[in-house]
């Protein structure tokens, strides 16, 4: 996290914000990156979401306060979407308390990368492989299908909807302070026992899906679960250099190819 | 062909909520190749296809603008083909899998294009962008989550019309048994999962460990049945 991240006070009494403005932000924030490029970014994504907020801006939308505050929300933004909810709260608190504008793009600028980094690592390498290798082994297990769909949705889910919900909470409460909130044990030291878990889920996951895929041969299992191993291992080595998913589709391909012309 | 169009939706919408909207990962492929092989009705076959990418898939997060396969309507288009040629098994799962995984990488080229296209129209928009006008910053966004929800459709559309009949046309010369292309198919998936586990995971202290004793585990699940 950025010194200047860390550095600013605790916001002023919270302005008043309806219930169905804060449905209407949140509903928006699961469209944040629906206009995603290379140029801004979640940017546009940020004014969309915090739009609703603006309003409630002395004077309403025809007011150059308003026109500045969705300007300055629409710029260049990046962060992990999920977390990037936590910038749309404590960024609409700022604006409706009148916070200076190089503050708010001090803000903007210095939440990005902490935003990112603890997202990426608590949900897309966390919190996502886990859900769905809990989900490989209750299929493994021989779970119906609707279970298994519905343990990796609803599991997912409730992280998923509770990381936004607490973000965009934390950042109202907290406006531009809310930078200490990342250090959190939760965001802090999370990632790094998902991924403990994650670790011994999968080694339970992989042979209990292989098998039930296969069905009953054992010596086709054991042959699989054998020639995957020695592929995992060639894959572990060349890190970096071949995408595992794109071997398999050529792998896969010439599998197929012998099938047909032989 | 008649399940076309409403397969289309169906790829539209998990398409969508790959980055758009709303996230909530409807769009992977155990999900996805399940409700297209539910649509199609043989949910089972769709359950096998999506969690052998399931097992693929581990390794191809989401991270940032990186480029990634787009799972969501892709596993409509797999899961729908092998669903709908259940009554020849051989091949119906390999040709599912594979399916997936070609319409997955032309999918992941089509988001790099959406994503250019919206950084085209934000350009073309950047007055209104740089005046704060509201209705300049909504329809941005509504012209994108639209453009991303039409580029799925269309995707698994065209995927699905191509592939199938190129996929009908294997499976009917296919000669391998049935165990063996799924042993094949999976075992290469299998192997996937692992490196990725490995990648992912490995950073944390003690994390292949965890991983050593849960295979054990696993292998002893399978030995015990």
């Amino acid at each position: 996290m950025t010194a200047a991240a860390r550095s600013y006070p605790a916001p002023d009494p919270a302005p008043h914000v309806s219930a169905l403005t804060w449905v209407s932000v949140f509903v928006r924030t699961l469209a944040i990156q629906g206009s995603w490029n290379y140029e801004t970014l979640l940017g546009n994504g940020v004014g969309f979401a915090l739009e609703p907020v603006l309003r409630q801006l002395p004077g309403g939308v025809h007011t150059d306060a308003f026109k500045a505050a969705m300007a300055r929300e629409s710029a260049y933004f990046n962060a992990h979407p999920y977390l990037a909810s936590v910038a749309v709260g404590a960024l609409a608190r700022a604006e409706l308390s009148g916070v200076p504008a190089e503050r708010i793009e001090r803000f903007r600028t210095a939440i990005c990368g902490p935003l990112g980094s603890v997202g990426d690592r608590l949900v897309w390498a966390g919190w996502l492989p886990l859900s769905s290798l809990v989900a490989l082994v209750a299929f493994g297990l021989g779970a119906r299908p609707l279970w298994v769909v519905l343990i990796f949705v609803l599991m997912y889910n409730v992280g998923h909807f509770g990381l936004r919900i607490w973000g965009l909470h934390v950042g109202w409460t907290r406006g531009l302070a809310v930078a200490s909130a990342l250090a959190n044990p939760v965001l802090r030291n999370g990632p790094a026992y998902m991924a403990r878990a994650a670790a011994a889920v999968a080694g339970v996951a992989i042979p209990l899906a292989a098998a039930r895929v296969v069905g009953s041969d054992g010596l086709l299992l054991d042959g699989a679960l054998a020639a995957g191993g020695l592929i995992a291992i060639g894959l572990v080595r060349v890190h970096g250099r071949v995408e595992g998913w794109k071997l398999v589709l050529v792998l896969i391909a010439l599998f197929a190819l012998v099938s047909v012309i032989r | 062909m008649r399940e076309l169009l409403p397969l289309s939706m169906l790829g539209g919408i998990l398409g969508l909520d790959v980055v758009c909207f709303p996230q909530m990962m409807i769009s992977r492929p155990l999900v996805g190749a399940t409700l297209a092989g539910a649509f199609v009705g043989d949910t089972i076959t769709g359950l096998l296809v999506g969690v052998t990418l399931e097992l693929i898939a581990l390794a191809t997060l989401p991270f940032g603008a990186s480029r990634y396969p787009e799972w969501g309507s892709a596993a409509v288009v797999g899961g729908a083909i092998a669903a709908a040629l259940r009554v020849e098994p051989a091949g119906t799962l390999t040709v599912g899998v594979l399916a997936t995984l070609a319409t997955a990488w032309v999918g992941g080229w089509t988001l790099v294009k959406l994503r250019q296209w919206n950084a085209w129209l934000a350009g073309r928009r950047r007055g209104g962008l740089e005046a704060g006008a509201r209705g300049t910053v909504i329809g941005l966004q509504l012209g994108g989550l639209t453009s991303d929800l039409l580029r799925a459709m269309a995707l698994t559309a065209v995927a699905y019309a191509l592939l199938f009949p190129v996929a009908r046309a294997a499976v009917g010369l296919w000669t391998f048994s049935q165990p063996l292309s799924r042993a094949v198919t999976v075992g290469a998936a299998s192997a996937v999962a692992a490196a990725a586990a490995w990648t992912i995971f490995h950073s944390a202290r003690g994390a292949r460990w965890y991983f050593a004793g849960g295979l054990v585990i696993g292998l002893l699940l399978l030995k015990l049945r």
